[in-house]
């Protein structure tokens, strides 16, 4: 039986779906058998970060229409055989996603996969909400500022009764993913700190993503910074982070400013 | 306390909404109106949570028998009975309520009147929350304190008729004292509000001095003037 993750945020923009795409792939190199769904129906993007928006033929509005079978919809990823995408309709919108239809799809893919990870779309509206209704585990993104900090806060409320475990009068395990933490500024005092973000939202830290041109960069070829930059600081931040959510314990490890030899010597001054 | 090695009961107390059914004198026109009434609204008591109050109507145990076996006949189920003697309530007979408050409107039949009996509730009054209240929550408490064990963030609020105890950072907006307590009051272990008022008077996060700013504090109605001092 799979793990149905839902990874969200309320806002926009602070890398729910690299983040979904950089999880999945690392839990696939763990050997799991994984499945992404892009539940941003309208303005899908998952398919791009993971490189396969040239091989979408069925979406998730199609299978949960009836119109087309799960095993017509998934596509496997062509670097990790353990990887599949159920891609989001560009063309619709997010009434055409159906409580039932979302109900059934889920079902079907937990019997099938290890984990099951849903892409939130942002906001707070039907979209999301069928995205977080079927989930056990919650991968909740917040960047260190205000306003991101604030609407996870309201995610957070919401997965704690809006969930079909919340209704259960069970509770959906939250977990608080850092990301485009940017060392030097938390350093100078122009980000909330970890510690603040952490007291704030009171829910575990499951990682500390960097903000870096390595996602960037692997956003645009398409491919999982977990795949294609194992070795960098947020590849290897994703890595640990999807290793938690497995279950391992590892301590969390904070980026650190990363200054070459001439900011070394001429960084202060030039500051 | 029942203590059993295997395994151990548990109880919970809940509240419900019922509806309370006031019998007027004499029960044969009262009884003459329900008639009336269900041939009207046949469907009305159909599956519906009824308490039957018979305070202050001067009964007999054999009247007070005679009406409830009357409301059966009716296919009225009685869930139970308020004001009624203890002693009349022998086997079969729905048990006794203390302790209720209206709530809403009174949706009653025509012609019937509600009686209002003076109610000292032996419940306690206090609303505690053991988890943080989040961006957008809102908590409404028409009844007393409020006690969180946590934080209230911000974008999130909580309307209290009494005093809100805050064991944790208030950051969101705190009404105390909302249905006219004067006395009622905001205490939190770290103020960094958005809005603190009691009894409708209030102050927003510009308007409170900077040196309570992440401090442990309480907040207080003096005249019309809302007051702030650190507690230590």
């Amino acid at each position: 039986m799979a793990e149905v993750v839902v990874v969200t945020s309320g806002k926009g923009g602070v890398g729910k779906t690299t983040s979904t795409a950089a999880l999945g792939a690392a839990l696939a190199q763990f050997g799991q058998r994984v499945v992404v769904i892009d539940f941003d129906v309208g303005l899908r993007n998952l398919d791009l970060v993971m490189g396969a928006e040239r091989r979408v033929v069925y979406d998730l509005i199609n299978v949960t229409r009836g119109e087309a079978r799960l095993s017509q919809a998934l596509i496997r990823d062509k670097r990790l055989d353990t990887l599949f995408l159920l891609a989001a309709s560009q063309t619709r919108d997010k009434d055409a996603l159906s409580e039932k239809g979302v109900e059934r799809v889920i079902s079907e893919l937990r019997s099938g996969f290890d984990w099951v990870i849903c892409d939130s779309p942002a906001g707070i509206e039907r979209g999301a909400a069928l995205a977080m209704r079927h989930a056990d585990v919650a991968v909740v993104v917040t960047n260190p500022e205000v306003s991101s900090v604030r609407d996870s806060d309201r995610i957070i409320g919401l997965l704690d009764s809006k969930t079909v475990k919340a209704a259960k009068g069970e509770e959906v395990e939250k977990h608080l993913l850092l990301t485009r933490y940017d060392p030097a500024r938390a350093g100078r005092g122009d980000m909330l700190s970890v510690d603040d973000v952490v007291e704030i939202l009171s829910i575990p830290l499951l990682g500390i993503i960097p903000e870096s041109k390595e996602i960037l960069r692997s956003s645009n070829l398409g491919v999982p910074v977990t795949i294609n930059e194992l070795s960098s600081e947020p590849g290897r931040a994703y890595m640990e982070a999807a290793q938690r959510l497995n279950g391992e314990e590892i301590a969390v490890t904070m980026p650190t400013e990363r200054r070459n030899i001439l900011n070394r010597l001429f960084g202060r001054r030039a500051a | 306390m029942i203590q059993s090695s295997r395994s151990t009961l548990r109880f919970r107390g809940r509240s419900y909404l019922a509806m309370v059914l006031v019998p007027q004198i004499p029960l044969r026109t009262w009884l003459a109106d329900v008639d009336t009434w269900l041939v009207r609204s046949p469907g009305f008591f159909a599956g519906k949570s009824l308490v039957v109050d018979v305070t202050g109507l001067p009964l007999t145990q054999d009247d007070f028998v005679a009406l409830l076996a009357d409301l059966k006949e009716r296919k009225i189920s009685v869930l139970a009975v308020e004001g009624a003697d203890p002693d009349w309530l022998t086997d079969g007979l729905p048990p006794l309520l203390t302790g209720g408050r209206n709530v809403g409107a009174e949706a009653t039949a025509e012609n019937s009147r509600r009686m209002t009996t003076a109610s000292d509730s032996p419940r306690s009054l206090v609303l505690q929350i053991d988890a943080p209240i989040r961006s957008g929550q809102s908590i409404v408490h028409p009844d007393g304190d409020v006690i969180v064990v946590g934080s209230i963030a911000s974008g999130a609020e909580v309307t209290s008729a009494g005093s809100i105890h805050v064991y944790g950072a208030l950051r969101g907006r705190a009404f105390a004292g909302m249905y006219g307590d004067k006395r009622a009051r905001i205490f939190c272990q770290r103020l960094e509000a958005e809005l603190i008022a009691v009894n409708g008077y209030y102050r927003i996060a510009d308007e409170l001095d900077p040196r309570f700013h992440k401090k442990p504090v309480q907040a207080w109605l003096d005249g019309e003037n809302l007051r702030v001092a650190t507690l230590d």
